[in-house]
């Protein structure tokens, strides 16, 4: 394979690198990013981020970066304390989420009537308004981390399934599968060894890319009220509770959260793209 | 009968991702080169998945954009860049693709077959042009308003034939028009090529049926590995191959079933396997010192054969 | 041994045209058997049928007067006419071979395959490569008969010749029974004992 060594593309933007190194490199940044983000939440002590009346109201400093609330707490601890706690939710919640999702993908490849109940399923899943299911759900189980992780999950599985099943049905119907079926292979064998390594890739990013929605849908049921409880440091209740401040012109307290809360939506989805061309080079070939 | 186009030293080859995003350059074509006159039909004749279509693609000007050509083509004297591929590709320069695929499933066959006209004027015109065509190859005027589906797979292939024709092309690509067709299909498509040829069109049939190539080329350009290692007059694939130089087109003539069925071993190198040498080294029967360290040009026999073999060199 | 098929009818829907119609068909090992037919005229639905492939069909196929069982490993194998389509892209070659048996070195040889060519994704290897490997997956040591559906159309006359021979004489060693489908006539006049035109015995009114 002496002819295959890399060629540089010279059009890159980032001069030499090739899209393998960009790739890794946006992959490892961001991946970087997010696990500082959880590490460093798990280490803040919760006492510091106690009242401090000498400090209350101070706009954005050095010592501050993000200001401080109302009631003095430093606004960049409450924030990196919060975002941990939404990248963990999101984490059980996307994991469950495609866990159904292929569970289910499978299920509707083993017969017809397993089929028609799978897409009924979905249909009903995605009739109801996300949000209006997620707080069904969550109030359902007594609302806080669990209710909401469980709302998350039970929520975002649909659309991976619906793009499996149809995978699924399409490897089904090839030709190595009926050979594999002559050749004396079993059900089971056949959607082990055959099916899941070519769908495997889709599992993975689709995984990563639900956590993106997941870590959304559950600020918003707490802004909401109906997700995580009012003494957790979660990104949905400082942006709630930062509303009641904004018209006293403490513009700090809801800017800097949000905008933490949104690149750290978007670092998910630039991990999970560059994944999925790691694990797809044909779709890099474009 | 005159040059048509020139194609010389034309190499193809792409830059892929591979696994984990690894680039690799995989070679397709190399140092092809070729030429075709007025109302000739050249067959370039390798094996299915051997990259030879790439060649029309390179002649029309629609290769993929990781691909990377280089070497010369002249048409009718003027060297064929981009643009002026762009300018002729369509119009002087026309496809018959492979299948039937290739036609809008949702649009009239002579709708489709016209395009687009700028006004009621060309509209007019073309659809006299088209008529007559169709007339030509036996398409009654009820299949002017079939859709492709209502079509037998006889009229789909000379609707294609049609379309290709409509603008008086000078060149006609045929991209492999025969696999999976019965022999009257065969037969049928082949007919409408020598009509073609007649009416002094040159046409460049890529194919891997040699059958075929035999059938109607004038003269045929093997295909190994990326490299054409000979141009042959189809009338060289007689008696006993004798004629033939390169001794895998002799081995190739021999295998058919009605020439000895005889069996050659070996295989082609795989692509990035390419030797440095002669690509069939491992195979040849009489390899000479330095055919394994060097790879031989395409050598120039007379007028219109050509061999890739330093037995011939000089 | 004999495989057969009686008043075999076929059709892909209700509404859909007739593709075969009472087609009786025998195959058995003591000679190989040539189907010859035009495009379109049935050939590959007869053989996924014979081979079991096309599971809604009218008529019987019995191997030795017997039903062949609808699932487990089927005495007759089929080896279609692209042998890229029949084969996992993300499973390395040995994979495919190991999917049926274990392949003796001596086999693989016979065959032409490389042992380097084992390591190789499908991608990497022509048809040509790729149509052996297929053949020889379908040599398990169960297997009875072979249905060749057009196995080298796509392939250049040598390794068409290379892949025949290498057939022909494991069918001999085996006493297996083969059914050669092509549109080529001369290649079928050199390889089988017997040709049959599948016009001849399908009675579909056209």
């Amino acid at each position: 394979m002496d002819e295959s060594v890399g060629k540089v593309n010279k059009f890159d933007v980032l001069g030499n690198m090739n899209l393998r190194t960009k790739t890794l490199l946006a992959i490892g940044l961001s991946a970087f990013i997010l696990i500082l983000v959880v590490v460093i939440s798990f280490f803040i002590d919760p006492k510091s981020i106690t009242t401090n009346w000498t400090m209350m109201n101070q706009p954005p400093s050095l010592e501050h970066i993000f200001g401080t609330d109302w009631l003095g707490r430093d606004m960049f601890i409450r924030t990196l304390k919060g975002l941990g706690l939404s990248v963990q939710i999101g984490f059980f919640a996307s994991i469950l989420s495609s866990i159904i999702a292929v569970a289910l993908a499978f299920l509707s490849s083993f017969n017809k009537h397993l089929d028609s109940f799978v897409s009924w399923l979905i249909d009903v899943f995605l009739s109801i308004p996300h949000i209006l299911l997620i707080i069904l759900i969550s109030i359902a189980l007594g609302g806080g981390a669990f209710g909401v992780l469980i709302g998350v999950a039970f929520t975002h599985w649909t659309s991976l399934a619906r793009v499996l099943r149809a995978e699924i049905k399409r490897i089904k119907t090839s030709e190595f599968v009926t050979i594999s079926e002559k050749l004396g292979q079993s059900k089971f064998w056949i959607a082990r060894k055959q099916i899941l390594p070519l769908v495997i890739t889709q599992v993975i990013v689709g995984t990563i890319l639900i956590f993106p929605h997941a870590i959304m849908h559950e600020a918003s049921v707490t802004f909401l009220g109906f997700g995580l409880s009012p003494h957790e440091p979660a990104i949905g209740i400082i942006l709630s509770e930062s509303m009641k401040y904004l018209a006293t012109g403490n513009w700090w307290l809801a800017l800097f959260p949000g905008l933490a809360l949104l690149i750290l939506v978007l670092l998910f989805d630039i991990a999970g793209e560059n994944i999925k061309k790691m694990l797809d080079p044909a779709s890099a070939n474009d | 009968m005159s040059d048509l186009i020139n194609v010389s030293n034309i190499s193809i080859s792409f830059t892929q991702y591979v696994q984990g995003l690894n680039q690799r350059e995989l070679k397709v074509i190399t140092d092809l080169t070729l030429d075709i006159n007025e109302g000739e039909i050249v067959a370039v004749l390798g094996s299915s998945g051997s990259g030879k279509s790439l060649l029309a693609h390179a002649i029309l000007g629609i290769l993929p954009h990781n691909a990377n050509l280089s070497g010369n083509m002249v048409y009718k004297g003027d060297v064929l860049t981009e643009e002026l591929k762009k300018e002729l590709r369509g119009k002087e320069i026309a496809l018959i693709p492979q299948s039937v695929n290739f036609l809008d499933p949702l649009m009239k066959v002579s709708d489709q077959v016209i395009g687009e006209c700028a006004d009621e004027a060309e509209e007019k015109e073309k659809r006299a042009k088209q008529r007559a065509i169709f007339e030509k190859y036996g398409l009654s005027e009820e299949v002017d308003d079939m859709y492709p589906f209502q079509l037998s797979g006889g009229m789909a292939r000379r609707v294609l034939v049609s379309t290709a024709l409509l603008s008086n092309p000078k060149l006609v690509i045929a991209d492999e028009p025969t696999p999976g067709l019965d022999e009257k299909s065969v037969e049928e498509t082949l007919n409408h090529l020598r009509q073609m040829a007649a009416d002094n069109v040159g046409v460049l049939l890529i194919t891997h049926d040699i059958d075929a190539a035999l059938k109607v080329a004038n003269r045929i350009a093997i295909f190994y590995s990326g490299y054409v290692i000979e141009v042959a007059n189809a009338s060289d694939f007689s008696g006993e191959g004798e004629n033939l130089l390169h001794p895998y087109t002799k081995s190739l003539y021999k295998a058919l079933p009605h020439n000895g069925f005889e069996l050659t071993k070996g295989h082609q190198p795989l692509h990035g396997e390419i030797p440095v040498g002669c690509p069939y080294y491992e195979r040849c029967p009489h390899k000479l010192e330095n055919c394994d360290k060097e790879r031989p040009f395409l050598f120039p026999i007379d007028e219109n054969k050509r061999v890739r073999c330093f037995k011939y060199e000089g | 041994m004999e495989l057969t098929g009686r008043n075999i009818s076929f059709k892909y829907s209700s509404g859909s045209r007739q593709i075969l119609k009472d087609v009786d068909i025998t195959i058995d090992n003591k000679k190989i058997l040539g189907l010859f037919g035009d495009s379109g005229s049935g050939k590959s639905s007869l053989c996924k049928i014979l081979a079991g492939h096309i599971k809604r069909y009218e008529g019987e196929v019995k191997l030795d007067g017997n039903e062949i069982p609808k699932s487990g490993f089927n005495p007759v194998q089929l080896i279609y006419q692209h042998p890229e389509k029949v084969m996992n892209p993300k499973w390395k070659m040995h994979e495919v071979l190991e999917e049926s048996w274990d392949v003796p070195d001596s086999l693989l040889e016979d065959f032409g395959i490389q042992k380097s060519w084992l390591n190789r994704w499908p991608a990497e290897l022509s048809g040509g490569e790729l149509q052996r490997f297929s053949v020889l997956r379908s040599l398990n040591p169960n297997t009875k008969f072979l249905i060749a559906d057009e196995m080298t159309t796509m392939l250049d006359a040598i390794t068409q010749v290379q892949i025949f021979e290498s057939v022909l004489k494991i069918v001999k060693e085996r006493n297996m029974g083969l059914l050669v489908v092509s549109h080529d006539r001369d290649l079928m006049d050199i390889i089988c004992d017997e040709v049959i035109y599948l016009d001849d015995i399908n009675h579909v009114d056209i």
